[in-house]
Formats: C-alpha cells, sequence, structure tokens
C-alpha cells in the first residue's frame, strides 16, 4: 500500500472523546463509465478529530470533491470504511443516507446553490422543512443563522439581489440552521473576491472556534488553507502529509 | 403542506412560461366545459321526465315520419293533458340558405302550448283568422327589418305546392318574444297557420310532423308520455312521447353521434395539450437540476422530490383547469340564453366538474410523471457537478 497515513489530531477539541469524528480506513472509489473503470480515491486512511477544521489541497481532478462527497454521505465508496460520529455512513442505504445527512451534516458549495426564487430567510428555513419544528420555530432558528453570519437586514431579499459573498453567507447560514456537527465545504471561496473570500473564511473559522463546529474545507488556495487548524494534500487519489499542517 | 411554497417558487420561476401553459390548460379545460355540456344534455334527455310541463309525440320511426292528424282528438282524452298541438318542420329557404332560421307549420292553438314565447292576444286571433298568416321572432324581424303586414317568401326544400312550385308567401302579423331570458333562441323561429300548409302542400295532406302537448302537473309526465304512447301502440303509427329538452336532444342526434364528437374532440384536445405541458415541465425540471440536488443534498427523500414535482405539475394543470371551468359555466350561460332550445346544453355542474377535476388530475399526473422521475434518480454528485 502506498497510501499515506494521515492521523491528524486536535489536541484542544478532543479532550471530551479520543474518537476522531471522522474515521476513514482503506477508502477507495471507482467510477464506471461506459466499459471504462476509473478509480479516483485508492485505499485512503483519515481520521479528523471532532473541532478540526482541516483543508484539503490538491490540483485540479485529484480527487478532493469526491472525498469530500463521501465524508458528506453523498455517494457511497467502492471499498472501504468510512465512519462519521462512530456511524459507519458506507454501509447506508439512499434514503438511510438523506435522514443522516438532514440531522448531521451542513454543505457549502462553491456556486452556492441557493434557490433562485426564494427569500434567503426563505433558503435558510430549507433544511428545517425536515424537521417537526413549527412554522414560527423555524422562522426564528433561521433568522438567527442569518444574525449570526451578519446578514439579518437581508432576510428578504432573493439570491439575485445579493453580492456574491453574500450569497455564501446565506449558504452557510442554510449549512448550520439544522446545528450539524460536521460542515463540508468543497471551494467555498472560490468564486469569491479576495475580500469576500476574507469574510467567509473568518466566518467559517469563528463557526469552527466559537461553535464547535468540524470543518471539512477542499480548497486551491493556499491563503484559504491558512485559515485552517491542518491541511492535507491529495494527489491523484492518494493523501501525501504535507507541510501545510499548522499547529497552534 | 409546508412545502407548498417551494412548489409555487418553482412555478413562478418563469412567469410567463407558466402562464402560457396555463392559457393552453385554460382554453382545453374551457372547451371541455362547454362540449360536455352538450354531451350530458344530451345523454340526460329523457332521463329526467319530472318537471317537465310541455310534451312532444313523433313516430317511434323517427321524425322523418309523419303521424295521422287523427290523433289529436284521441291524445286530448287522455287524463292529466290540456291541450294538444301540432307541428310540421318546413325547412323553408329565405333568400339564401345561409340566412337558416326554423321555420313550421303550426296548429291554430299552438300558442296556447308553446309556452316559451309570449304573442299579444290580438296578433293570436290575428294569426287564427289570416289565412297564410305567420309570426316571427323579435330577433328574426329585427335581423331581416320586418314588419306587421309584410308579405314574407319562402323557397321550400321538402314541402312543395300543388303546382309543383317551390315558392311559398306568407303574411306577417304577429311578432313574439321569449318570455325568458335563458330562452331568447326561440326568437329567431317563424310559425306559419298549418292548415294554409296542409291545403297547399302537393303530399303528404292529413298527417303532421309531431304533436305538443301541455300538461297538467309536471309531476305526473312519466304516467302521461305512457298512456300518450299506448293509445298507438301496435298501430302502423307506434309514437314515441318526450319532454321537450329530450326531444330536442333526439332531433339533432338523428344527424350526428354527439357522445362521440364530443370525445374524439377532446381525445384531441388534451393529447396536445399532454404534450405541450409535459414539455413545459420537462424543460422546467431540466433547468431546476442543481436546486434538486441541493435539496436532495440536505436530506430531502427521493419520495419527496418525486412529490415535489408532480404537485408542481398537478398543480399547474388544476389552476388552469379551474378557470377554464369558471369561465365555460359564464360561456354555456350565455350560449343557452342566446340559443334557447336550439342546442341542448346542461347547465356546467357536479358532475362535469367531477369528470374535469379527475381529468386535470390524471392529465397533470401524466404530464408530470416522466420529469418527477428523472427528478428523483438524480445522483447527486453528478447533478453538483453538472455531469
Ligand atoms: N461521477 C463521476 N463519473 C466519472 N468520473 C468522475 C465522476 N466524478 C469524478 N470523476 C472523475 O474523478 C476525478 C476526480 O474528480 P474530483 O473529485 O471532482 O476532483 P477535484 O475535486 O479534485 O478536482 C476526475 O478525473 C473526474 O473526472
Ligand atoms: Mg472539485
Amino acid at each position: 500500500m502506498n497510501a499515506a497515513v494521515a492521523e491528524v489530531r486536535d489536541t484542544k477539541a478532543s479532550s471530551g472523546t479520543s474518537q476522531p469524528l471522522v474515521q476513514i480506513r482503506g477508502l477507495s472509489k471507482t467510477y464506471i463509465r461506459g466499459k471504462q473503470k476509473l478509480e479516483v480515491l485508492h485505499h485512503i486512511d483519515l481520521d479528523i478529530a471532532r473541532g478540526d477544521f482541516f483543508a484539503l489541497m490538491g490540483p485540479s481532478g485529484s480527487g478532493k470533491t469526491t472525498l469530500l462527497n463521501l465524508i458528506g454521505g453523498l455517494d457511497s465508496p467502492t471499498d472501504g470504511s468510512l465512519a462519521v460520529d462512530g456511524k459507519r455512513i458506507d454501509k447506508m442505504g439512499e434514503g438511510q443516507l438523506a435522514r443522516w445527512r438532514a440531522g448531521n451534516v451542513g454543505f457549502v458549495f462553491q456556486f452556492y446553490n441557493l434557490m433562485p426564487a426564494l427569500s434567503a430567510q426563505k433558503n435558510v428555513e430549507l433544511p428545517l422543512l425536515l424537521t417537526k419544528l413549527s412554522g414560527a420555530k423555524r422562522r426564528k432558528n433561521a433568522a438567527i443563522a442569518l444574525q449570526l453570519v451578519g446578514l439579518a437586514d437581508r432576510a428578504s431579499h432573493k439570491p439575485g439581489e445579493l453580492s456574491g459573498g453574500q450569497q455564501q453567507r446565506v449558504a452557510i447560514a442554510r449549512a448550520i440552521v439544522s446545528d450539524p456537527t460536521l460542515l463540508v465545504c468543497d471551494e467555498p471561496t472560490g468564486d469569491l473576491d479576495r475580500q469576500s473570500a476574507e469574510e467567509v473564511l473568518t466566518l467559517l473559522q469563528r463557526l469552527n472556534r466559537e461553535h464547535g463546529k468540524t470543518i471539512v474545507m477542499v480548497t486551491h488556495d493556499p491563503k484559504a488553507a491558512e485559515y485552517a487548524s491542518h491541511t492535507l494534500h491529495l494527489d491523484k487519489g492518494t493523501l501525501v502529509e504535507h507541510q501545510g499542517a499548522r499547529g497552534e | 403542506m409546508k412545502y407548498f411554497h417551494l412548489v409555487w417558487a418553482a412555478l413562478m420561476r418563469h412567469k410567463t412560461r407558466t402562464l402560457f401553459t396555463m392559457l393552453s390548460v385554460l382554453a382545453a379545460f374551457l372547451l371541455f366545459g362547454m362540449l360536455d355540456s352538450v354531451r350530458t344534455a344530451f345523454a340526460d334527455a329523457g332521463h329526467s321526465v319530472s318537471g317537465a310541463s310541455q310534451l312532444l309525440t313523433m313516430s317511434k320511426l323517427g321524425l322523418g315520419q309523419q303521424l295521422p292528424l287523427s290523433l289529436q282528438s284521441r291524445i286530448e282524452t287522455v287524463p292529466g293533458v290540456t291541450a294538444v298541438a301540432y307541428v310540421n318542420w318546413f325547412g323553408g329557404i329565405y333568400q339564401d340558405p345561409k340566412n337558416f332560421f326554423p321555420n313550421e307549420a303550426v296548429s291554430e292553438n299552438y300558442f296556447s302550448v308553446q309556452d316559451a314565447v309570449v304573442l299579444p292576444p290580438d296578433q293570436v286571433r290575428k294569426f287564427q283568422s289570416t289565412r297564410d298568416g305567420a309570426v316571427v321572432g323579435a330577433a328574426l324581424a329585427r335581423k331581416f327589418g320586418w314588419k306587421i303586414g309584410d308579405q314574407i317568401p319562402l323557397q321550400a326544400t321538402i314541402w312543395p305546392q300543388k303546382n309543383g312550385s317551390n315558392a311559398w308567401t306568407f303574411t306577417l302579423v304577429g311578432i313574439f318574444t321569449a318570455r325568458h331570458a335563458s330562452e331568447k333562441g326561440i326568437e329567431n323561429a317563424m310559425f306559419f297557420r298549418w292548415k294554409y300548409f296542409d291545403e297547399a302542400r302537393q303530399f303528404g295532406n292529413g298527417n303532421v310532423g309531431w304533436y305538443q302537448e301541455r300538461i297538467a302537473n309536471p309531476d305526473q309526465a312519466s304516467r302521461v308520455i305512457s298512456a300518450i304512447d299506448a293509445i298507438s301502440a301496435n298501430s302502423d303509427h307506434e309514437t314515441k312521447t318526450e319532454t321537450a329538452n329530450a326531444f330536442t336532444a333526439s332531433f339533432i342526434s338523428q344527424f350526428a353521434n354527439i357522445g362521440l364528437i364530443v370525445a374524439g374532440i377532446m381525445a384531441a384536445v388534451f393529447f396536445t395539450l399532454i404534450l405541450l405541458t409535459g414539455n413545459t415541465m420537462a424543460q422546467a425540471v431540466r433547468e431546476r437540476v442543481p436546486e434538486l440536488a441541493v435539496l436532495k443534498t440536505i436530506g430531502f427523500s427521493n419520495r419527496s422530490v418525486l412529490g415535489l414535482v408532480l404537485t408542481e405539475s398537478v398543480l399547474l394543470v388544476v389552476i388552469g383547469g379551474v378557470i377554464g371551468m369558471l369561465l365555460s359555466m359564464v360561456v354555456v350561460g350565455g350560449v343557452k340564453a342566446a340559443l334557447g332550445q336550439t342546442l341542448p346544453m346542461a347547465d356546467v355542474g357536479g358532475s362535469i366538474w367531477g369528470l374535469a377535476i379527475v381529468l386535470m388530475v390524471i392529465i397533470g399526473l401524466v404530464v408530470g410523471v416522466l420529469p418527477a422521475l428523472h427528478g428523483m434518480r438524480l445522483k447527486i454528485v453528478d447533478a453538483l457537478a453538472g455531469r
């Protein structure tokens, strides 16, 4: 096995429990397109500690998105095991995964992926529709989340009426509104100017430090990775340990 | 329905497209409401006899067969019958075939049986005493500028005179109006004296096209109908007595199978509608693939996505359909007022609405099912990556 083993521990957050939040062993992912078989991830071993802000870097096509989607339960691995908070999500079926995602993961994408026809408030309320919360409670929680990302005054705006940075912050509010343990972000600043990117990264950092969210972020940008507490590189589907990991 | 705003937002995403799709649904159901009102009227005709104060008796073999004049006095003896008039369809043409209007030869007591028209008593007397006297509806008189005293020439299509000529002339002695606004159509008719017609016609003398009876108690209509038809049972001129509505229906049914025509038209209309709306829905869902992928990412189940898209397509059809049906109620009301008895139309009521709602839901589901399955089967990772 030439797979790099990356053991990443966050000393301050792991005090409560020693078990990592994300535990990946021998994870492989192969895509089959027609007759072609493409192994995108090769036998990955990786632990991500509870409370970590983890950055995943690497060249385009190296499999970052694929790995992130597996961690977020959007897809299932071809081989290996994947546990989040002690739950083997690699063993879950489609419906089970959907329910699991609703309660445990928040997603942030490069292009925000908001519903264009809904206001910021309604976008943020979306995940709460899957809960048993009353309408009033849903509105209240969404308002709190919008406040947290500094957009309380934009609640009634449609995405088209907001800047890219603001849209991404709405997306972050949507990701945290149901209070998931894990935030999964795929190039969250990839489409933003420097200033907006810094705002978004500062916000993610704050969510990590003050609200204890464990964050896994894919990024191209070394400057963005600096906001994370650990960084690993993916190269052609294999994790490589890197100098980028910074202690604090 | 906490998901309703999602469905609504999806419909409002392309307002113009939604509007045009709804308009085509509206048009289809407007047509449906109107045609089904006609179909229902024909289907119901004869089923509901109670409440009718007028009956019509024709030959069991159809309207083409005449009945002997001698039947009149025998029908008059049936208990419950208060008056018996008789009529022959003349089918004359005024100047040009496209001037079509109903014209009939009627007995002198016709206006005491036919209660749809109002003719001043002095004009009734004039009609009864003028050999070639005729009366016309107010609308017809206006249309051709006829005044009392005018000579009205009609070209016969069925009944030549004894000398072989098809040219008939009548003297206008009265102008009648419709008793009810809902029967305005009768103001396009012309009636003239049967006696004059019978004396002058070349053949068929002493026979009438049909009888028209007035009865004392509408609740006894079905008993009276049996009694009238019993008179001619087993004779060479067996009769079929019906209410006025049923009579009009069978009159038109001679020329066409209304149910089949309506079904044919509606099948074509709904087929087109399904193609059109189906295309719109497919396009709407294709555009929203990333959004549906996000819903699934957030944790919406496959079944929820299926439900959302199906609800959207059903709602699209139901909104357009309901508006179309409401319009059809207005239009049918208007057409009934304008045509009167000429074309039987049922009110757009419970049974037509019931059928329409069922059709709306079925069409909505048919139209939505493929796009909904497409949305449901989306692979999140592919959809997010735009694959
Ligand atoms: N669903 C898929 N089907 C086929 N190939 C895929 C699929 N998803 C990703 N790939 C391929 O896997 C490789 C890694 O993709 P990805 O994880 O998106 O890379 P990155 O995010 O690092 O740019 C690429 O070559 C890509 O074309
Ligand atoms: Mg990627």
